[in-house]
């Protein structure tokens, strides 16, 4: 008699009413007659309170997890190198000496160097969609923008290989070179794999991020901000900025560095570009290394305890980084889509 | 800026008018020529990926597994189904987790606690793949002590669970209270609500919500390089190294033959189209009902 409700559906004052819409409508008549169990479905209510607390505890163990197992196996290699780590430049596996500066420096000179490029085009795309562009128009268009992000990254990799590069080598640097390369940021032989190829490849891919956050932001902007620039006797362009673009300075901003969020994080694109080297060069056409690329090509060979654990290092600090400029940005979003920051901290 | 413009007006000066008319004009071709420099990598890109790559597939392609180097032919037919393999073992561990944190979120959540683990899945959803592969391998494959399939698809679940929790919780928090309340009225237990009601009601917005982490992840190259690995044979069990399109997209790619290359882009191609089609095929499903009758 585990089940009264599912055997007894038809004697209906018998049952209270609740156990009989379970049995009539139970997909598993073993699970839901477990459930039906106890009179008003108080057990079967603490148990399922309990599974679905489990998976939310799920995602903070996830979380947990990710930073006990960073810690724990890079500290070989905090415990020899110390701080001195992110000092250092030189990275010599046979000799177990290990630096990671060349690997910061990479990631920081290619996401620079992508927001640089991006920034001004995301929040052009922005604009135009939420402020110009023809409304029939403003569907596809934001579609096309976002389908750039569906995109897997070793497609925008091999793509960058295969097209980016040799119009990088052949054209565009001998150009920069002649036109600006007194400056000492285009400089030396034009191999096409470079700062600069892996810098443009990541624009590329952190547009859609930045442009739909600014268009979200742009979105939220009241109506009577741009009616009253207009009223004055604003032009178009003057709206937009004095009353558009200024309201939504902070959103914007978040919507930039949650890109750069993604920039420092991004691997097999960056990888398949920048050509592996760990020196620290000023020239864009030099080769460079990130942190997410060294991991990528030797974490799977790394020989020996220090090797591995000044790798899992490296990850130890791009992990905290990342989360540093993720938790900002989506604070400043916060700031402008949900009104004031402090009733998100609650 | 109000006051240039007042002034403007009160004295009408042509040639500012003319000069922040030129700059309103110039401003509007500025925004244009963006979007032109923004969707010319798109259409470059997918133009390029159906150029090269449906020149290169063939029967063979869909059906081999990988030639050693130097002979022609061969396919990529085992790194599809690993990609399969793998991504169905992402999908078993995430999907369920996901659902389950954000049910919690959306019924249970509304306090301080809940706040902490939607902070803690946003963090998560911004934790580079990479770091993520790391942490696979140090749980998965140093316990079992050889690279396989299910650590792989241990580091895409985690990199699905944070989309798949906000989105079900943004999707069950549209379903109307009214809808809960009439539920409890009769008496049907909290549980059964949400798992009949709520969570029926709102279908078609969680499955959006899976197949976008699963777009995000069936792409992803990087946690999979020291999990899965990489296989030039076939392989079905998840303890063992498996091969993956992706892994064998970037592989070719990187390496200096010709006729790798144009695997490559056949490989590329293959993935977008699976990808496109996986999420189409929901969507459709999802239209016509077929998860919707009781």
């Amino acid at each position: 008699m585990a089940d009264p409700a599912l055997q007894r559906s038809d004697t209906p004052f018998s049952q209270p009413a609740e156990t009989k819409l379970v049995s009539r409508a139970g997909p598993v008549p073993v699970v839901a007659s477990f459930f039906a169990r106890g009179k008003s479905g108080e057990t079967a209510d603490r148990i399922f309170k309990i599974i679905i607390l489990l998976c939310g505890v799920a995602v903070l163990a996830t979380l947990a997890l990710i930073v006990y197992e960073l810690v724990l196996r890079s500290g070989p290699s905090w415990r020899t190198f110390g701080l001195k780590f992110f000092a250092a430049s030189e990275w010599d596996p046979v000799n177990e000496q290990f630096g990671a500066l060349p690997f910061v420096y990479g990631t920081l000179v290619s996401s620079l160097l992508a927001l640089f490029i991006a920034v001004p085009l995301s929040i052009g795309v922005a604009v135009f969609t939420t402020e110009m562009c023809p409304i029939p128009l403003r569907g596809p268009l934001s579609f096309f923008v976002e389908l750039l992000a569906a995109i897997p990254s070793v497609v925008y990799g091999l793509w960058a290989i295969f097209v980016l590069v040799p119009i990088l080598s052949n054209y565009a640097e001998p150009f920069l070179a002649k036109t600006l390369g007194w400056t000492g940021f285009f400089d030396g032989p034009p191999y096409g794999i470079s700062m600069l190829a892996a810098g443009i490849i990541l624009a590329i891919m952190i547009i859609p991020i930045i442009s739909s956050i600014t268009r979200e932001v742009l979105m939220v902007v009241p109506r009577h901000q741009r009616e009253a620039a207009l009223a004055l006797g604003a032009t178009r362009w003057e709206m937009i900025r004095v009353g558009v673009l200024r309201n939504a300075r902070a959103g914007i901003v978040g919507g930039i560095i949650l890109g750069l969020g993604r920039a420092l994080g991004e691997t097999m694109a960056v990888t398949m570009v920048i050509g592996n080297r760990p020196e620290i060069s000023k020239s864009l056409f030099a080769p460079g290394y990130t942190m997410a690329s060294v991991l990528a090509n030797e974490f799977s060979e790394a020989t020996g305890d220090v090797y591995l654990s000044a790798l899992i290092e490296i990850g130890l600090a791009l992990f905290l980084v990342t989360i540093v400029v993720n938790a900002l940005a989506r604070l400043l979003v916060w700031t402008v889509t949900r009104g004031q920051p402090a009733s998100t901290h609650a | 800026m109000p006051e240039t413009a007042k002034k403007s007006e009160l004295h009408a000066v042509p040639p500012i008018a003319l000069r922040r008319r030129i700059v309103d004009h110039l401003m509007t071709a500025a925004s244009v020529v963006t979007v032109i420099l923004v969707l010319a990598p798109l259409f470059a890109i997918f133009a390029y990926l159906v150029y090269r790559g449906v020149g290169s597939i063939n029967w063979a392609f869909l059906t081999q597994t990988p030639k050693p180097v130097g002979e022609t032919g061969g396919g990529m037919a085992n790194a599809v189904v690993g990609s399969a393999l793998i991504l169905a073992i992402a999908s078993v561990i995430g999907v369920p987790l996901g659902i389950g944190a954000g049910i919690y979120l959306a019924e249970f959540g509304r306090n301080r606690f809940g706040d902490v683990i939607r902070f803690t899945a946003d963090v998560l959803n911004g934790v580079p793949s990479i770091v993520i592969g790391i942490v696979a391998y140090a749980i998965v494959v140093l316990s079992q002590r050889h690279f396989s399939a299910l650590a792989g698809g241990v580091a895409l679940a985690i990199m699905m669970i944070p989309t798949i929790t906000r989105t079900t919780e943004e999707m069950l928090l549209l379903v109307p209270q009214a809808l809960r309340e009439a539920a409890y009225g009769l008496g049907i237990p909290r549980w059964r609500t949400t798992l009949s009601i709520t969570l029926r009601a709102a279908t078609s917005g969680v499955i959006t919500g899976i197949m976008l982490a699963f777009a995000r992840v069936a792409g992803e190259t990087a946690p999979l390089l020291f999990t899965a690995f990489g296989n030039q044979f076939w392989n079905l069990r998840i303890n063992q190294p498996t091969a993956a399109l992706s892994l064998q997209i970037f592989n070719y790619a990187i390496s200096p033959y010709d006729e790798w290359h144009r695997q490559a882009w056949a490989g590329a191609l293959v993935l977008i189209v699976l990808i496109v089609s996986a999420v189409a095929a929901v969507r459709v499903a999802v239209r016509r009902g077929t998860f919707g009758a009781a």
